[in-house]
């Protein structure tokens, strides 16, 4: 059986998100955002030369996507494969459109529209006192898992691809050089970036020459349990280090990779144009494997879309928007990108591989799935694209999974003890930032090593994070509504996807439940318990809050409302 | 001509670097000042440690910093949650 040319599957993709960016983003912005050119923006109202500043849309948009993407849109799609291309590709393509743009460009309006406030400042003020709470609920759960989730593909991609060894921690040197050529020597970044990007893949071909595998066991532990340990010193030290000595310079190459790496992808599939081996609907999935309906709309989070989207958006990005009408091409085309590296994901584990057997053989449970088979299959394609050899091609992706992988983790582990210390301060704790890196360390650990750290467990909390990611997309989608409601605009575009998006996370909540409950994983248990009860309460919330909007006077247009004084001058041309 | 196509292949790699730049300290802009405030409140401390209680030998030195510090000392106190300034007889709200 011949399946589709990847060719053909890519320009079909790109072109739906192209003609989503062009005409759907079109119709947000001109007939329920109605993004005014005029309005004076928080960036410009508040500027303060930190947190508000005017920012170049292109650049924004840059670090927008950089934050954004990462990770986890390769991990969702290279699980949910196993389901065959279709549905994945259906729901990647489909879900950046509808709700992933949507929702990126939905946030970051809102955000603007209120002084640049976050989502959580947000939920309190259309959901009530309450939606603050609701929200640091499921961000600290948010946070616990994504910690947990990325150990674990981390040390496995370790194992796995032992020439990543060397860049991955090769990577910290070249960091921490780049952060010292800058702030130090105030040497110019261009140059900078140049060598330090030159270093790094310097570094993948002597890691891919010399490949390090550990001895089992390593210090009383299996491999995959040691790296984990590692990484979570590591990030505990990373997120109490001054950032310019090693998050900033991180950030900053890991978001030039990740041009390179879509550029090598999309170029390699451009050049190789393999064909796809998997099948379209997997009749003869692995016994293990759960129902698509709902898993698929959880497993792929990021990439179709995700809530964490949203507190990027509001948190920081919001703040320096120049003009509102600038959101669409940050917002949406930020969403746009984000599902393009789903869709690099997509083909190289469905046309990496020789054969439907040799692919089946790969997928032959719901655990097996994720990054590396990405690597694998998306080395199999650079090595037939570009000529690169296959061990190589695929320590360069591995490397790059690694980096975006491990960049999220201190990040978050960094925003974990921030978390930590304001609901300490709630509880009336006062906790210094070395306890609390060790209580998020410590909670880190404890989770991942419950569910079978050493790999045996798989990546068995990742749907979980994505059902968790989705409740934090429809909790912003609920107060998208809710404003919309209040300005008497069209809100379906919004509302729907917003109840999908609950009902899809609520029903896989459940599904998971019965899972844990057979397989006896109790922490994970608890978890859910708390996302199904974060569920409801944000399902109440929204309807106390809607019915309540729909009371309310209409609140006025920018036509007649906005004053001079809300107005920017008009562009020079 | 080609002089043109040089000047606009400059300008276009400034304009890049300015990007890159940008790029660079924008998402940690906040951060750095934080850490930098951290830094002067430090400092603060040192220029008022007499009238906090803590023996300072270079109190000669430090209390002629005072008058340049004076505009910041509003904020500074707030921030340290105290009611008013340190030094009895010197209030500034």
């Amino acid at each position: 059986m011949d399946g589709i040319n990847s060719l053909v599957l890519a320009v079909i993709g790109v072109a739906m998100m192209a003609a989503g960016y062009f005409l759907y983003s079109k119709f947000l912005s001109k007939k329920v955002y109605r993004l005014n050119v005029d309005f004076r923006t928080p960036s410009h109202e508040f500027n303060d030369g930190v947190d508000f500043v005017p920012t170049n849309k292109y650049v924004l948009w840059g670090h927008h996507f950089t934050s954004v993407a990462g990770a986890a849109p390769i991990i969702g799609p290279a699980v949910a494969v196993i389901w065959g291309w279709l549905p994945a590709f259906i729901w990647v393509v489909f879900g950046t459109v509808f709700l992933a743009g949507m929702h990126d460009l939905g946030a970051l309006w809102a955000s603007a529209r209120n002084k640049g406030q976050s989502i959580g400042t947000l939920s309190g003020r259309y959901i009530g006192a309450r939606g603050r709470n609701l929200f640091l609920a499921v961000i600290f759960l948010l946070l616990l898992m994504v910690v947990a989730a990325f150990a674990v593909v981390i040390s496995g991609l370790l194992v796995a691809q032992p020439g990543a060894v060397i860049p991955t921690w090769g990577a910290l040197i070249v960091a921490v050089c780049v952060g010292q050529a800058i702030y130090r020597f105030r040497m110019n970044l261009m140059v900078v970036s140049l060598v330090g990007v030159a270093a790094l893949y310097a570094l993948i071909v002597i890691g891919d020459r010399y490949p390090i595998e550990l001895p089992d066991p390593v210090l009383g532990m299996n491999p995959q349990g040691f790296w984990i340990v590692l990484l979570f010193v590591y990030a505990a030290v990373a997120s109490i280090l001054p950032v310019w000595v090693l998050l900033q310079p991180r950030d900053y190459i890991n978001g030039i990779q990740l041009f390179i790496g879509l550029g090598i992808l999309y170029g390699s599939v451009m050049i190789a144009t393999p064909t796809v081996v998997a099948p379209a609907w997997n009749e003869n999935v692995p016994a293990d494997t759960p129902s698509i309906v709902p898993l698929l709309f959880v497993t792929v989070a990021c990439g179709a879309i995700s809530g964490a989207h949203g507190v990027i958006a509001s948190g920081t990005t919001s703040k320096q928007l120049d003009r509102e009408s600038d959101a669409r091409f940050v917002g949406y085309f930020g969403a746009v990108g984000e599902g393009l590296l789903a869709l690099g994901a997509i083909l190289a584990t469905t046309a990496g591989f020789q054969s439907l057997q040799d692919w089946e053989a790969v997928y032959d449970s719901f655990s097996s799935g994720g990054v590396p088979v990405f690597v694998e299959g998306g080395g199999a394609i650079m090595n037939a694209g570009l000529g690169i050899p296959a061990g190589l091609s695929a320590t360069i992706l591995a490397t790059m999974a690694v980096l975006f992988a491990a960049t999220t983790m201190d990040t978050c582990m960094r925003l974990k003890r921030f978390v930590i210390q304001e609901i300490g301060q709630l509880a009336g704790i006062r906790l210094g930032t070395v306890v609390s890196t060790l209580l998020a360390t410590g909670l880190g650990l404890a989770l991942t090593f419950s569910q079978g750290g050493d790999g045996s467990g798989g990546l068995l909390i990742w749907p979980l994070f994505g059902t968790t990611n989705q409740l934090m997309a429809a909790l912003t989608l609920v107060i998208l509504t809710i404003m919309l409601m209040r300005k008497g605009r069209p809100f379906l575009p919004v509302l729907i996807p917003g109840l999908f998006v609950l009902v899809m996370s609520a029903w896989a909540a459940f599904v998971q439940l019965g899972t844990f409950f057979r397989d006896g994983e109790w922490l994970l248990l608890s978890i859910d318990v708390a996302i199904i009860v974060a569920a409801a309460w944000v399902l109440v919330e929204a309807v106390i809050a809607m019915s309540r909007a729909r009371h309310l006077p209409r609140e006025p247009e920018d036509e007649e409302a906005l004053t001079e004084a809300e107005k920017l001058p008009s562009r020079e041309r | 001509m080609a002089a043109s196509g040089l000047a606009r292949l400059r300008d276009g790699l400034r304009g890049l670097s300015r990007g890159l730049e940008e790029f660079y300290v924008a998402p940690y802009r906040r951060t750095m000042a934080r850490a930098r405030r951290d830094e002067e409140d430090l400092f603060m401390m040192l220029v008022l440690s007499e009238a906090l209680g803590i023996p300072n030998p270079a109190s000669g030195a430090t209390l002629e910093l005072l008058p340049e510090m004076l505009d910041r000392m509003h904020d500074w106190h707030i921030r340290q949650g105290m009611k008013d300034l340190p030094i009895e007889g010197l209030s500034c709200c």
